[in-house]
């Protein structure tokens, strides 16, 4: 799986300029700008099945989905991270993209490494070496396997109207 | 048992037995704010709107303020869209451009009381712990679902205790303390948690709990909330509220951690480039030039934060090699700005007056800055990029602060000049 390595506390302005905000919002639009502030090559190299491996507090700021959007419509496997910032971790349930907190494998991760994620027994391997860490909880699961909340809440409402 | 703010407030309502710090809830928000991205938010479920109709016409508030008036055909189609959408389904609370920036609007119409439990598509949304609400930001598809069913899924959080003892000195604001909080906390140092605000809290006017509350989510935290006291009662009092049952943690309610600061030591102080929690003191800095400096959002665009500024600029004149912007929070605040003669001292100092609402803030219109240029802006982010040009620099700093720096063009700590 190939690796993105970002730091700690990167924001959501970095993840997507704040200045497109009420211009782009479908996944088409938002890919150009994608990380557009903090890595400029990432929008034209990013490839599905790719994983991003980041520091703490991750996607702290604004309320913005549109990072989260553009990561899954990119086909991002997972982000393997310290920390995530709480509207930006539930943003990411709420699309079905999945986000792992695992601060040993963040700090086990040398570049080059070969990283193999084992998302339902819950065990990331990095350089040969194996991390766990805990299961979701059964809230989220519902969500994600619905595909995203959306999904989930038609699902809830249809029979309401028969 | 004794409970924390939030343990209490979502027992209530969930009317059950207890809630305790890492139990997943299931709740009903009495309020469900948006703004201009109401627009993306309909979208998203407009057939399942059109087939299973708005759980409730009275949820939603929506508030057009981040890029009003329409800067480009794709902002107008937006905004007519949400007026479109609120006519057709009878939305009860809806205000059109100038009326203010969202949070500010909130406040000011009541439309949050002590002891609710609010959500909004917009990580402010934290402001209403200055009323003593739970108040918390979640995103765009969150928001959608919420239209459709009137519930979601929360994690009751555990809580920071935060004890402010003494008084602000002179010259020294409610930002000055918000932002030594979130130097000393850092800007993951309340991930997944509440703050509740305790001790000597009375000094503090309600426009002050609104900028430490509207900033607890540069900490990460979900909520920061003061108490229910007199100052409270007088804002409530003034939009018409009577009845309230606010809702306070018991004195021996277990806290994640305690946290004190003397009111009596912060100084003056400005978050540098470009991170929030990179706070210094003006001391430091003085002298540092400055191109733009901006007062105004909802974390200081009252009158009373556009009164402190005319204070120092009335008579003067905004010094050459800078330039002043003002957005005032709201219409309402604009209006008693302007019966006192705050606007007109500021607009005579050489200011430019901007209509209520968000303004420069998110560097989308108005107060764009060009490559190598630097603002000193009374917002709360300053996030690279935020305010339209990734190659620029955003200080964050009191109303004082940025008045006392543009009438010098220079930073210049506001004790200098009051
Ligand atoms: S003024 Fe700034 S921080 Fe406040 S709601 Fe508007 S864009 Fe957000």
């Amino acid at each position: 799986m190939r690796v993105w390595r970002y730091g700690d506390n990167v924001n959501t302005d970095m993840l997507f300029p704040g200045k497109y905000t009420y211009t782009c919002s479908k996944p088409e639009e938002i890919m150009p700008h994608l990380l557009e502030d903090l890595d400029p090559d990432f929008s034209s190299g990013v490839k599905k099945g790719d994983l991003l491996l980041v520091g703490s507090n991750f996607g702290c700021g604004s309320s913005r989905e549109q990072p989260v959007l553009g990561l899954k419509h990119a086909g991002i496997e997972a982000i393997i991270g310290r920390s995530f910032a709480r509207i930006f971790y539930r943003a990411a349930i709420n699309q079905g993209l999945i986000l792992i907190e695992c601060p040993s494998a963040v700090d086990a991760y040398k570049d080059g490494d070969e990283v193999i994620l084992d998302i339902g027994s819950g065990r990331i391997e990095i350089g040969g070496e194996e991390h766990r860490f805990p299961p979701l909880p059964d809230a989220v699961l519902a969500i994600r396997d619905s595909g995203g909340l959306l999904e989930y809440t038609r699902k809830r409402l249809e029979p309401r109207k028969g | 048992m004794s409970e924390t703010f939030v343990q209490k407030v979502l027992r209530k309502r969930l009317g059950v037995e207890s809630a305790q710090p890492g139990q997943i809830v299931t709740v009903k928000p009495d309020r469900l704010l948006m703004h201009d991205n109401a627009s993306a938010i309909i979208e998203k479920v407009k057939s399942d709107i059109d087939r299973f109709g708005i759980v409730d016409p009275d949820l939603p508030v929506i508030v057009l303020d981040h890029v009003i008036p329409a800067s480009d055909e794709k902002t107008a189609i937006n905004h007519r869209r949400i007026r479109e959408f609120v006519r057709k389904h009878g939305i009860r609370h809806f205000f059109d451009i100038g009326e203010g920036v969202c949070h500010q609007v909130m406040f000011e119409k009541g439309l949050v009381l002590p002891g609710d439990l609010v959500l909004g598509s917009d990580s402010h949304t934290c402001s209403y712990g200055a009323v003593n609400a739970f108040s918390t930001g979640i995103d765009r598809t969150e928001a959608a679902a919420l239209l459709l069913t009137g519930e979601t899924w929360l994690k009751v959080p555990h809580t920071m205790k935060i004890m402010l003892e003494g008084g602000l000195s002179k010259g020294v604001y409610a930002k000055d303390l918000v932002l030594t909080m979130i130097g000393t906390i850092h800007s993951d140092g309340a991930s997944y948690r509440c703050i509740e605000f305790h001790g000597d809290i009375g000094g503090l006017s309600i426009s002050d709990r609104f900028t430490i509350s509207n900033m607890g989510v540069e900490m990460d935290s979900k909520g920061a909330v003061f108490p229910v006291d007199e100052v409270t009662r007088e804002h409530l009092d003034t939009a018409g509220i009577e009845d309230v049952s606010p809702v306070w943690a018991d004195p021996d309610a277990n806290y994640w951690s305690v946290h004190e600061f003397d009111m009596g030591d912060v100084v003056p102080v400005v978050s540098a480039p470009h991170k929030v929690d990179n706070v210094k003191p003006v001391s430091e800095l003085t002298g540092l030039h400055f191109d733009q400096c901006f007062l105004g959002t909802c974390t200081n665009g009252r009158h009373e934060d556009l009164k402190v500024a005319a204070r120092i600029l009335s008579g003067e004149r905004v010094h050459p090699s800078t330039r002043l912007i003002i957005a005032p929070a709201s219409r309402s605040e604009l209006v008693k700005a302007m019966a006192d003669g705050t606007i007109s001292g500021l607009l005579e100092a050489g200011g430019v007056l901007l209509p209520p609402g968000c303004g420069p803030c998110l560097g989308a219109h108005q107060g764009v800055m060009a490559p190598g240029e630097r603002t000193i802006s009374t917002s709360n982010r300053n996030f690279k990029g935020r305010m339209g040009c990734k190659e620029a620099e955003i200080y964050l700093a009191s109303p004082a602060t940025v008045a006392a720096t543009a009438l010098r063009g220079e930073l210049t700590d506001p004790i200098e000049v009051i």
